[in-house]
């Protein structure tokens, strides 16, 4: 177990006649194993970005824990929970999310960049590099994000939450844009990431995605059920 | 690629257009702070040269020459003009009460023809009377000048050693003084020995400059220190009433005209400033407050990739710092180059005393307009800063699915 969500759920309040308040996710109990590709399908806003992005510590829940190890993310301040965030996960949001003004292999590296930290540079080149080879992206390495293809972008956002071999990788619905081949070859080097031992959250509404899943939940108004 | 240039100078590097735009912008607003505070400070500075150099309470002049236009020259100008009265005015207004040194001057116009070296305004004072000009020729000569003497005012292109001649008499230039931004920087101040020679060798050579200008007999000008325990409104008055033929000023109110002018030069400036500055910053906020919007999701993205609150609202303001300082830096440098080679003419425009203050004094105002920009920088931006460091990147990056 790496991340485990003990009884999580979260609320929000909804700008209509009067406030509604509005249970995205009911309380949820989930366990993502390390080896593993964690899937979890739906329709959309059933709250599977909800569910994910609480465990992925981007959003505090209404009620419950989320726990790594002994610690309850939550009770962190926000210099540690981020530092938790970038020592531990890797997030690869919904949508394009490149830095405009950074090159190919400086929004990889970005995680390296925040805080000025020069150490052990040439490593961290070599290992985007790596990272860019096996996602054949290599020869895009000085360009502009804006040069990118909606796959290719796909591919370097994986690479960026890769940079520093994350234990839990959260994907959140990575191959929702993108053409069979480009989807096949995102859902692969989740795969094949999974299989390197990392823990891999993917959220999809992808029929095809769950072949290669090891664990398959599914969301439903807020309720997550196995599949 | 280069991990250690900073997040923040990249984003400015990015988007060139808008940096450029955002740091002309800010360079117009410190060039408005280094040109409007050293015109203010040159014209205090101005002021207070003037005022010290003139030293004296009271000014009698001819009637003649206080003609509104010579009024103004003597008052903005520093300039004295060549009028001539009686020296029995000198005993007359001596005579008065509440005098305590009473010191007459000369002024000549020497010729531009061959004789001599330039033309300019000569200044005769009486070295046995004198209270105005010894004490700052003591200063500058550690002494009194001898006999063909002459100190020089700053404008001058003489230096100290050099002679100068007029009518064919090569004089010794002893000192230069210090700048007053007034015309007193063009003359020349000598003792009246030196004046007797000067228009003795004018009449030996044939010239009808002076001919009625005799220094035993004529004075220009009558300075006056007023007794301690005499208000210097009554002795002014005592001597308008009682001196015919002559007007007497207090100087204090030659300088008060002067201050008048430049309390509405300074308060002009002082609006033009805000007015660039209130508009500058209402633009900076605006340009942050969207540049920042625009880009919710690269924030967000940093913010999953490990960057606490701390760190992205240090990215935004230092984004605004480095563009604020840059056009600050660059509006020094514009300033500069307006003021340091063109101060000349902006005197001349203004039409006071001007007088560049103290290099120190340029420096510390330059650092001001840094600071400044660098607070504008800081201001401008901490609204966006704060209001996207608190943002939940979840929330934004949870898109439609
Ligand atoms: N910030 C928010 N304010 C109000 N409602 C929200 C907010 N975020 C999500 N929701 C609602 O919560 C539900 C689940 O959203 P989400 O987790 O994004 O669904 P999914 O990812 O499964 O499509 C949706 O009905 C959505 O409208
Ligand atoms: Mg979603």
């Amino acid at each position: 177990m790496i991340i485990a969500a003990e009884n999580i759920s979260r609320e929000f309040i909804r700008q209509g006649k009067g406030t509604n308040r509005f249970i995205a996710v009911k309380p949820t109990d989930i366990a993502i194993e390390p080896g593993k590709l964690t899937l979890l399908t739906g329709r959309s806003g059933s709250g599977k970005s909800t569910l994910l992005n609480m465990l992925a510590g981007l959003l505090a829940p209404t009620s419950g824990r989320v726990l790594y190890g002994d610690t309850d993310i939550y009770s962190l301040d926000d210099n540690r929970l981020s530092a938790f965030r970038m020592e531990h996960t890797g997030v690869i949001p919904q949508g394009q999310t490149a830095v405009g003004s950074l090159t190919v292999i400086e929004n990889i590296c970005l995680s390296f960049m925040i805080n000025g930290n020069t150490a052990g540079r040439a490593a961290v080149r070599s290992f985007a590099r790596e990272l860019m080879t096996k996602f054949g992206i290599a020869e895009l390495e000085n360009e502009l994000p804006s040069a990118l293809s909606g796959g290719e972008l796909r591919r370097m956002a994986i690479a960026r939450a890769m940079i520093r071999k994350p234990d839990i990788i959260f994907a959140d619905e990575p191959t929702c844009d993108l053409d069979d081949e480009n989807t096949e070859l995102v859902l692969k080097i989740l795969r094949v990431a999974a299989d390197d031992g990392t823990a891999v959250f993917m959220v999809t509404h992808e029929k095809d995605a769950s072949v290669y899943a090891d664990v398959h939940f599914s969301m439903n108004a807020g309720e997550i059920s196995t599949v | 690629m280069k991990l250690n240039e900073s997040l923040s100078f990249r984003n400015v590097k990015g988007r060139p257009a808008r940096s450029a735009a955002l740091i002309i912008l800010t360079a117009l607003m410190a060039a408005a702070i280094v040109v409007g505070t050293i015109t203010v400070t040159s014209l205090k500075t101005g002021l207070g040269a003037l005022e010290a150099r003139l030293g004296a309470d009271i000014m009698v002049v001819p009637a003649s020459a206080a003609s509104k236009k010579n009024f103004e020259n003597i008052v903005l100008q520093g300039s004295m003009g060549y009028f001539y009265m009686d020296r029995s005015y000198y005993d007359k207004v001596a005579a008065r009460e509440g005098i305590e040194k009473i010191s007459p001057q000369l002024f000549l116009a020497s010729a531009s023809s061959g004789c001599c070296s330039v033309p300019l305004q000569i200044i005769g004072y009486d070295p046995e009377t004198d209270f105005t000009v010894s004490p700052w020729i003591r200063k500058s000569t550690g002494g009194e000048l001898g006999l063909l003497d002459v100190v020089v005012g700053n404008d001058l292109s003489v230096f100290v050693g050099d002679t100068i001649t007029f009518y064919n008499v090569e004089c010794n230039v002893v000192a230069k003084l210090d700048k007053t931004g007034t015309d007193l920087d063009t003359a020349v101040y000598t003792n009246m020995d030196t004046i007797k020679k000067l228009t003795a060798s004018s009449l030996e050579l044939g010239m009808n400059d002076f001919s009625g200008i005799d220094p035993d007999k004529v004075v220009s000008c009558i300075l006056i220190k007023v007794a301690d325990d005499y208000p210097v409104d009554e002795v002014l008055n005592d001597l308008n009433l009682h001196v015919r033929r002559t007007k007497s000023f207090r100087t204090k109110d030659m300088i008060s005209g002067v201050s008048d002018s430049l309390t509405g030069v300074s308060g002009i400036i002082g609006v033009l400033m805000c007015a660039v500055w209130g508009l500058g910053l209402v633009i900076l906020f605006l340009a942050f407050t969207l540049s920042v919007n625009e880009r919710r999701k690269e924030f967000a993205v940093l913010r999953i990739a490990g960057a606490s609150r701390r760190k992205i609202s240090r990215t935004v303001v230092s984004e605004a710092l480095i563009i604020t300082l840059a056009g600050g830096i660059a509006g020094i440098i514009a300033g500069l180059l307006i003021m340091l080679p063109f101060n000349g003419l902006i005197e001349e425009s203004v039409g006071l005393p001007f007088l560049l203050p103290e290099a120190w004094v340029i420096a510390a105002l330059c650092a001001a307009a840094a600071a400044v920009s660098a607070a504008a920088g800081a201001a401008a931006s901490a609204y966006s800063a704060h209001r996207i460091s608190r943002l939940d990147a979840g929330l934004i990056l949870r898109g439609d699915n």
